[in-house]
């Protein structure tokens, strides 16, 4: 057992980190808001580090690492709110020709059984992918018809809403659409985590430069107990998305639906906590646009509603629970 | 990273579970919580049973008696402890996990030969002198005086929160041994031996009416000056010495714990019926054990962390307060569930109708031990904010 990074696997955290910092900082992202904003060369610049490949075998053209090291990639991507079909884009990459090196950008809808069918990024993407109990299925985004929604939640997700059920051809029958629904909820709760742990940067270095009543205001222990609690949440979730990242790779550990929801319930939570605890720390500024904190809440919510509800996942590990 | 046990860890495991499945078949049946003198001998068969076998001192070096472990090893033995439903460290908890690696690190040799082996074999039994009702989450103000008066300290004060002191034959105990040095300075850690005369053991009766706790007042106590550990004057560093030894197990014997009463409050939600239908099939209750169990495992994945990082020869700075407080939050939640489903059974502490009941109001009362003891949820999070975040103090 060892359930902390390797030094390798903090290089490659920090090799996302770089390039996260120094190719998609703020206004990159912020400019996603233009339906026009999706950037392909820096979507291939991130293709070409092997981000989509992390677990991906070599001979299939990827970097051949675990899946628990893809994991750690998309906290890095979650923290630097690097925008684009991330979990997609991973999923795809291996099984999808020209994903992996970003020539051709995915989008992903998992089937909901009502409501509207809502795609993030359809607009930016080359071909859809469709999962459902069924299988999955892939389709060129010029054969759908849908309409753009003008004042997407979250500036930075583009989102369009589909004019009926898509079909297309498949790529893969049950077994993968539920092998892709299980890491593609553990791949969004890991942008959650880094999310959480993003928007809490953020706060505490608002905390230490913001002065009031003569004194930073991270002097108050009001503020010190939400920031320390923020960072908690933190270090709850990253410990059940690591957990579930390896009973991936070692099925024989653990109930892998269970570590994936359990990931959910933790990761979501720190993220819209932290997140919520970010704009109230910014006080007034925190209400505006022009400040960050909403970027993280918004992309939490975005990202809490991916492959299943928090409320299905309370069920799924109640249920797994309940059956011992 | 891995969560699957290595060859050597396997292996481990195997022999322990083996070994302890035939000793826990063995032992008696256990004393209630109030007879202290049927509580340590139950302790002291077991421990020794350890002993014999190899196990004690499990994470001790071995050149003091103890196995020298991993932390990883320690954990195994932990785990496979609960399974096989063996007795936890019970009154040996101060001596084993505080006392005796204080002494270890700090003591001179006729202390280590006169004290570690008694702890080991369970013929010895420690409580901890260190809390004052003046003194709590601010320790270092603690007033009990030690003044020295030949071979001897003389010690007058009051002590609080000393738990087993009902069936302890040592304390390790905090004293002010230079009145003018205010705070960390001036403080002495000594081996008070609790038969000596001016010491007045009273029981604390605690919220859910055990006696685990007791107030000690002392009164021209004379412990010869042989008994001090480390320098006079020295005794906040002696303290906290141990916290270099923490390698992320502090906690594991209390979460296997939750972690049964949460199983048994599940079953005990199945079997309930309300309003025609069993408590669990109620959704926001389901919803909320859901919620509880991923926290649960998540404490298990945080704990596998730090024990990961203890075998690399440290702990992460904030990783124990940051688990103790988030295992004390979901400590409340679970007993604000069991409170939900437990419905008007929850008016009695004693168990009903051969169901856990009674546990699980225990369950609720016992969160505030976690919530408080040790350093408050509200100190914790100070020390993450300051250590951790780097916010400016206070003062």
């Amino acid at each position: 057992m060892d359930l902390q990074p390797t030094d390798d696997q903090n290089s490659l955290v920090e090799m996302i980190t770089g390039f996260a910092a120094d190719r998609f900082p703020i206004e990159i992202i912020r400019s996603f808001s233009d339906r026009t904003g999706f950037d392909r060369s820096r979507w291939s610049e991130l293709a070409a580090l092997g981000t989509f490949g992390v677990a991906v075998p070599e001979e299939s053209g990827g970097v051949g690492l675990n899946f628990i090291d893809a994991v750690l990639v998309h906290e890095a991507l979650g923290a630097a709110l690097v925008p684009g079909p991330l979990v997609a884009a991973t999923l795809a990459s291996g099984v999808v020709e020209g994903v992996i090196d970003g020539s051709v950008v995915p989008c992903l809808v998992d089937l909901p059984h009502d409501g509207p069918l809502i795609v993030e990024h359809f607009r930016s993407a080359d071909v859809l992918l469709v999962v459902s109990d069924n299988g999955v299925e892939l389709i060129s985004c010029s054969e759908i018809s849908g309409s753009d929604v003008l004042h997407p939640t979250d500036p930075t997700t583009p989102v369009t809403v589909l004019a009926s059920r898509p079909e297309g051809k498949s790529v893969g029958g049950p077994e993968l659409a539920t092998a892709w629904r299980q890491r593609g909820s553990l791949l969004a709760s890991a942008q959650l985590s880094g999310n959480s742990s993003g928007s809490t940067s953020l706060a505490v270095e608002y905390a230490k430069e913001r002065e009031q009543f003569g004194r930073p205001i991270g002097s108050f222990q009001g503020l010190k107990h939400l920031l320390a609690d923020s960072w908690i949440r933190t270090e709850v979730a990253r410990s059940s998305v690591w957990a579930a990242g390896v009973t991936i790779d070692e099925p024989e550990v653990g109930s892998i639906p269970r570590a994936v929801a359990g990931a959910r319930l933790t990761a979501a939570r720190a993220a819209t906590e932290n997140a919520k605890t970010c704009v109230q720390v910014h006080g007034g500024m925190g209400f505006t646009w022009e400040v960050d904190a909403h970027l993280f809440l918004k992309r939490a919510w975005i990202l809490e509603t991916q492959f299943g509800s928090i409320d299905d996942a309370a069920d799924v590990v109640a249920e797994l629970y309940a059956i011992r | 990273m891995h969560l699957r046990d290595s060859e050597s860890d396997a292996a481990f495991r195997t022999e322990v579970r083996e070994w302890l499945g035939g000793a826990v078949a063995s032992l008696p049946s256990r004393p209630s919580d109030d007879d202290w003198p049927g509580r340590r001998a139950y302790d002291a068969h077991w421990q020794r049973l350890l002993f014999d076998a190899g196990y004690a001192g499990i994470n001790w070096p071995a050149e003091h008696g103890g196995r020298g472990a991993t932390p990883t090893e320690h954990l195994i033995f932990l785990e496979e402890s609960a399974a096989a439903k063996a007795p936890d460290v019970g009154v040996g908890f101060v001596g084993q996990m505080h006392a005796g690696p204080t002494i270890i690190a700090e003591g001179t040799d006729a202390q280590k030969s006169h004290h570690l082996r008694g702890i080991l074999t369970g013929e010895h039994v420690w409580c901890q002198g260190f809390s004052e009702p003046g003194s709590g989450s601010d320790l270092a103000s603690l007033r009990t005086r030690a003044f020295r008066d030949g071979d001897d300290y003389v010690v007058t004060g009051q002590k609080i929160w000393t738990s087993h002191a009902m069936a302890a034959d040592y304390c390790e105990m905090l004293v002010r041994t230079d009145p003018n040095e205010l705070k960390h300075k001036g403080i002495s850690w000594l081996i008070m031996p609790m038969d000596l005369p001016g010491i007045d053991v009273r029981p604390l009766v605690t919220v859910h009416g055990s006696t685990e706790f007791a107030e000690l007042f002392l009164d021209e106590v004379r412990v010869p000056v042989s008994n001090l550990v480390g320098e006079e004057n020295d005794g906040w560093r002696v303290a906290n010495v141990t916290l270099s030894f923490e390698r992320g197990t502090g906690f594991v014997g209390e979460l296997l714990d939750t972690t049964n009463v949460f199983q048994e409050l599940i079953e005990f939600s199945k079997s309930t019926t309300r309003n025609g239908k069993s408590v669990y099939d109620d959704d926001s209750i389901r919803r909320e054990i859901g919620i509880i169990g991923a926290d649960l495992d998540a404490l298990w994945a945080f704990t596998k962390r730090n024990v990961s990082q203890g075998a690399r020869g440290g702990m992460v700075m904030g990783s124990g307060s940051g688990f103790k407080v988030a295992f004390a939050t979901t400590q409340h939640r679970l007993g604000d569930l069991a409170l939900r489903v437990l419905d008007r059974s929850s008016l009695s502490l004693d168990d009903l109708d051969g169901l856990p009941t009674g546990e699980l109001v225990h369950a609720k009362l016992h969160a505030f031990a976690i919530s408080l003891g040790g350093g408050t949820t509200q100190i914790q999070q100070n020390i993450i904010a300051e250590r951790v975040l780097g916010l400016p103090r206070e003062r």
